[in-house]
């Protein structure tokens, strides 16, 4: 019972650290399906949403204004600067880009990566800076059952609960909105979607503003957890093995490719780790995404692609 | 007026076929090797600018050479077949590593069967190419799911193999021969027996790799596989039908480029660094190759050297220049600006030049051929 | 694979005729081959043959299933059911570049040349097969690698000056007019000296003079290196002209088989082309 209960503890810690994974993919998802562009800075914009929530924040509660208060205008701070972000990205860059291959954009979103990695720390700093929007402290759990309970982290609850929340309102956003339906025909055929009149430039804009939403609702949790800093970057690159797994068309897929990772690599670390020397949660997860690309290329929720010439 | 090719006449395929076929580029390469092979150890010997102290081979040359054979190698993956990868850093840790062992002895312990494998220190030279050859084993490993996945697919696989040796020559210690600190430092180089030293020799050394294997590069590249990397790359379905092996083409891509980047690996540890932590090869020198790459010209050996020592001066450049004008600039800020025009540079190169500063020189070139003349 | 089906007379692009055309044996048999995407049928049981020296033509309104039958042939695609037969060697899945080894090469209706590299590497790259030194070799680039490299050049050449594209030989192929770039195709097809040519659309959006150039072509491929050609092509004209037999397709069935009058008069092909008034 004591081993099954550290399973399962291990087990839950690993699924809510998922879902911080699915937050980070989900962002990934949503450009890609829309644009086609698969988004190598999405990390880059958790950092600098991260860095400017924490930068406006202490600045305003230094000045005296309510807690309460200055994370509202904080958070809305945040938003413009991802709004802006998102609209030279378009303007500069993805524009002046349009109908290149994958392989070029993607090159082009890595140097985006750089661009918002000097910029965001030249302008909001570059050290490690607390946050805590959450608490961070833990529950424990069932314990009638298991001795002592289960070890259960509140700021990862909180993770799960916000990413299930972002994912019922971008399911409205894009079945129930004038311009999430416009964004589903941009993502079938942006040519075509542009044909009947849809604006192709304004749709692109949004998809990347909605991108860099998702990124600074995965920085208030990353954050909280870790403190806002640039290693924030490289945890983020962790989406891609999860996107790998999910499928990269698929926002269910980033969720449960999320889950997968958190849980896969904590039992891996917990059970695996202390025979080859521990610290494996660094690479399982690209490992794991390289076995489920040998055996099933376009992922566990990917739509399979039939070649033509 | 200078630059004019008319006159020479080509009568056989094999001096069209040559690397410089036009005349004035031959004698401008030739010059630029006498100047790279006599020149500047004279004036290094003798001290003369800008060769007065050590710093400009120490902390440009040699950096530069190893870089620029590393950038050749990415671009051969990368540049000439298309497969993008995220883990040449992976690579020259490999070829660094393998190349460490092999040159201080390998000794395996095989407890279960009753007996050891045990290889004396072999040659620094002999251990370099077998730091090559290893890194060329593990990048065919690692180049099999291209057979089946591409573009950007491979890319996370290639991430995959950046993330796991990062990983291995942390922790498993055999490979840095047990030391507590995790750090190596590289045995004393003899070539041929005799002990490469000075910064002048060191120098050499990595002209003479560097210009062997950009020569072999080069050589590949307008051959038959070369044609066949490029028509991977152009178009796979196509290449396919016509009778090219995706498989073959691919593996050899993956086996010459990750070869050529081990060797460099070890080039940098041992030439360079002297010694080494893992971190020396982490993505951001990933990322880094792939950036002298891209700006350098993608699918161009020339292109490689360019990128190379763009990204090499960069750095130095935004450090010096506001001191020059007397702003001041902390360290961080110039590290963050570094940031900001490497990867604006990558973005503005995509939209108006893919293939980076080997074609605005080549550009420059076709415009010399006419000048001063428009016609 | 040897060159000799290839020897080019000297006289070739001077258009004498030299030897009256052979049609031979079956080369190239299509048995019951029905393919289908998930639940799309491309095609249901179709079978037809290619016989040797032939120009074949396969015709059919748009979504009749023709590039899906070239796919198949050259092991693109893998049939659900059905057999292929190349030179007697029965097949149902087979790698394209098998294919291409026993001889086999085609063009592409929407052209899939190598835009990054020049006319002569295109066409250069079609002798990938041919050439035999090893990475070694070529890396030094000497002795027989040289030799082999001009030798192969030296065929190149002869491709290049027969469809007359000497003046762009070292332009890179991404920027050349359409009509080039077809032509360009053709001799990279060429250049692996084929048992079995398939161009697929060879003449789509070309003008009439075009369209005479590339009819020409073909014609002296097929006289003078006997080499077998099946195409697919819209401009009726044409196909009437060149082809000795017709197959044609219909929502991926064959509706008629034979020589272009035979065709023509089918009421099946009539109906197909015309629609019926029900």
């Amino acid at each position: 019972m004591v081993v099954f209960g550290q399973f399962l503890e291990v087990l839950i810690g690993g699924l809510l650290a998922g879902v911080l994974y699915s937050l980070v993919a989900l962002g990934f998802v949503l450009i890609f399906k829309a644009s086609g562009v698969f988004n190598f800075a999405q990390g880059a914009m958790v950092l600098l949403a991260g860095l400017a929530l924490v930068r406006s924040l202490d600045f305003m509660v230094a000045r005296g204004i309510p807690t309460w208060a200055a994370i509202v205008l904080g958070l809305l701070f945040a938003a413009v600067v991802m709004a802006i972000t998102a609209a030279i990205i378009q303007r500069f860059v993805l524009g002046p880009l349009v109908n290149q291959d994958g392989l070029s954009l993607f090159m082009a979103t890595i140097g985006i990566t750089f661009v918002i990695e000097g910029a965001g720390q030249m302008i909001f700093g570059s050290d490690v800076y607390p946050l805590s929007l959450f608490p961070t402290d833990a529950w424990f759990i069932l314990d009638g059952i298991f001795e002592g309970g289960l070890l259960v982290s509140k700021i990862d609850v909180w993770g799960g609960v916000i990413a299930g929340a972002l994912v019922a309102v971008l399911a409205i956003f894009f079945q129930r909105t004038k311009t999430g339906r416009a964004l589903r025909a941009v993502a079938d055929d942006h040519a075509a979607a542009e044909s009947v009149g849809i604006p192709i430039t304004w749709i692109w804009f949004v998809v990347w503003l909605v991108a860099g939403l998702v990124a600074l609702t995965a920085a208030t949790v990353w954050g909280t957890k870790l403190g806002v800093q640039f290693s924030i970057v490289f945890l983020a690159l962790k989406a891609l093995p999860v996107l790998i797994i999910g499928g990269f068309t698929s926002v269910p897929g980033a969720i449960v490719g999320g889950l997968i990772v958190g849980a896969g690599e904590k039992i891996a670390e917990v059970y695996l780790g202390q025979h080859i020397g521990g610290g494996i949660e660094y690479w399982f997860a690209y490992v794991l995404a390289l076995a489920v690309l040998l055996v099933r290329p376009q992922g566990l929720f990917g739509e399979r692609i039939i070649e033509r010439i | 007026m200078l630059y004019r090719e008319a006159g020479q006449f080509k009568t056989s395929y094999a001096a069209d076929m040559a690397i410089f076929p036009i005349r004035q580029d031959r004698i401008g390469v030739i010059a630029l090797l006498v100047f790279a092979f006599v020149g500047i150890p004279l004036l290094a010997h003798f001290q003369l600018w800008p060769l007065g102290s050590d710093y400009f081979l120490r902390a440009i040359l040699i950096p530069f050479l190893i870089l620029s054979l590393a950038a050749i190698g990415v671009n051969i993956l990368v540049g000439y077949c298309g497969q993008i990868s995220l883990g040449s850093g992976a690579f020259m840790a490999i070829g660094a590593y393998s190349a460490y062992k092999f040159g201080t002895g390998v000794h395996i312990p095989l407890e279960f069967l009753g007996t050891e494998i045990s290889i004396a220190p072999l040659p620094m030279i002999v251990s370099i190419l077998l730091g090559g050859l290893m890194a060329a084993i593990v990048g065919i490993l690692f180049g099999i799911p291209s057979l089946r996945i591409k573009g950007l697919y491979l890319a996370v696989a290639t991430l995959a193999a950046q993330f796991f040796f990062d990983w291995v020559f942390l922790r498993v210690k055999w490979f840095t021969n047990y030391a507590p600190s995790g750090s190596v430092a590289a045995p004393d180089f003899y070539f041929f027996g005799y002990l490469v030293n000075s910064p002048i020799e060191r120098y050499l050394l990595c002209l003479v790799f560097v210009t062997i294997f950009a020569l072999i590069a080069k050589n590949l590249v307008r051959g038959n596989i070369g044609r066949q990397w490029m028509a991977i790359r152009d178009m796979d379905i196509a290449a396919e039908l016509m009778g090219i092996r995706p498989l073959y083409a691919k593996l050899t891509a993956f086996a010459v480029s990750s070869f050529i980047v081990g060797v460099a690996g070890a080039l940098w540890a041992f030439i360079y660094l002297g010694a080494w932590e893992p971190l020396a090869f982490s993505i951001d020198r990933s990322l880094q190759l792939l950036f002298m790459v891209i700006i350098g010209g993608l699918g161009s050996i020339l292109g490689s050297f360019l990128g190379a020592a763009f990204i090499l001066i960069l750095p130095i450049f935004l450090d010096q220049v506001p001191h020059a004008l007397g702003v001041p600039v902390t360290v961080e800020t110039v590290s963050h600006l570094v940031f900001i025009v490497t990867g604006a540079l990558i973005c503005y190169l995509l939209i108006v030049e893919p293939h980076g500063f080997a074609r605005l020189w080549s550009i420059a070139k076709e415009k010399l051929r006419l000048w001063p003349f428009p016609y | 694979m040897k060159a000799d089906v290839q020897e080019r007379p000297e006289t070739a692009s001077a258009g004498h005729v030299v030897a009256d055309r052979v049609i031979g044996d079956v080369v190239l048999a299509v048995d019951n081959v029905s393919l289908a995407f998930g639940g799309v049928k491309a095609i249901t049981d179709v079978s037809f043959d290619i016989r040797k020296g032939e120009i074949r033509a396969i015709i059919g309104p748009n979504g009749a299933g023709k590039t899906s039958m070239l796919n198949v042939i050259n092991g693109f695609y893998h049939p659900n059911q059905g057999t292929i037969t190349f030179k007697g060697k029965k097949r149902s899945q087979m790698r394209p570049y098998i294919a291409a080894s026993q001889g086999i090469s085609r063009t592409f209706q929407n052209l899939a040349l190598f835009k990054g590299m020049s006319t002569l590497d295109n066409i250069m790259a079609g002798r990938a097969l041919k050439m035999r030194r090893g990475l070694l070799w070529q890396a030094l680039h000497w002795g027989p690698a040289l030799a082999e490299e001009i030798r192969h050049r030296e065929a190149v050449e002869k491709i290049i000056d027969f469809l007359e594209i000497q003046h762009i030989r070292k332009a890179p192929v991404g920027k050349l007019p359409y009509g080039l770039q077809k032509r360009v195709e053709l001799g990279r097809a060429l250049a692996m000296e084929p048992e079995l040519l398939l161009l697929d659309e060879p003449m789509a959006g070309m003008n009439l003079e075009e369209k005479k150039d590339m009819s020409r072509y073909i014609l002296t491929v097929n006289d003078q290196f006997g080499t077998t050609v099946a195409l697919i092509e819209h401009d009726m004209g044409v196909v009437m002209d060149i082809s000795d037999r017709v197959v044609v397709l219909e929502y991926g069935r064959k509706i008629a088989d034979g020589t272009p009058d035979e065709v023509q008069r089918d009421q099946r092909v009539i109906d197909a082309y015309l629609g019926i008034s029900h």
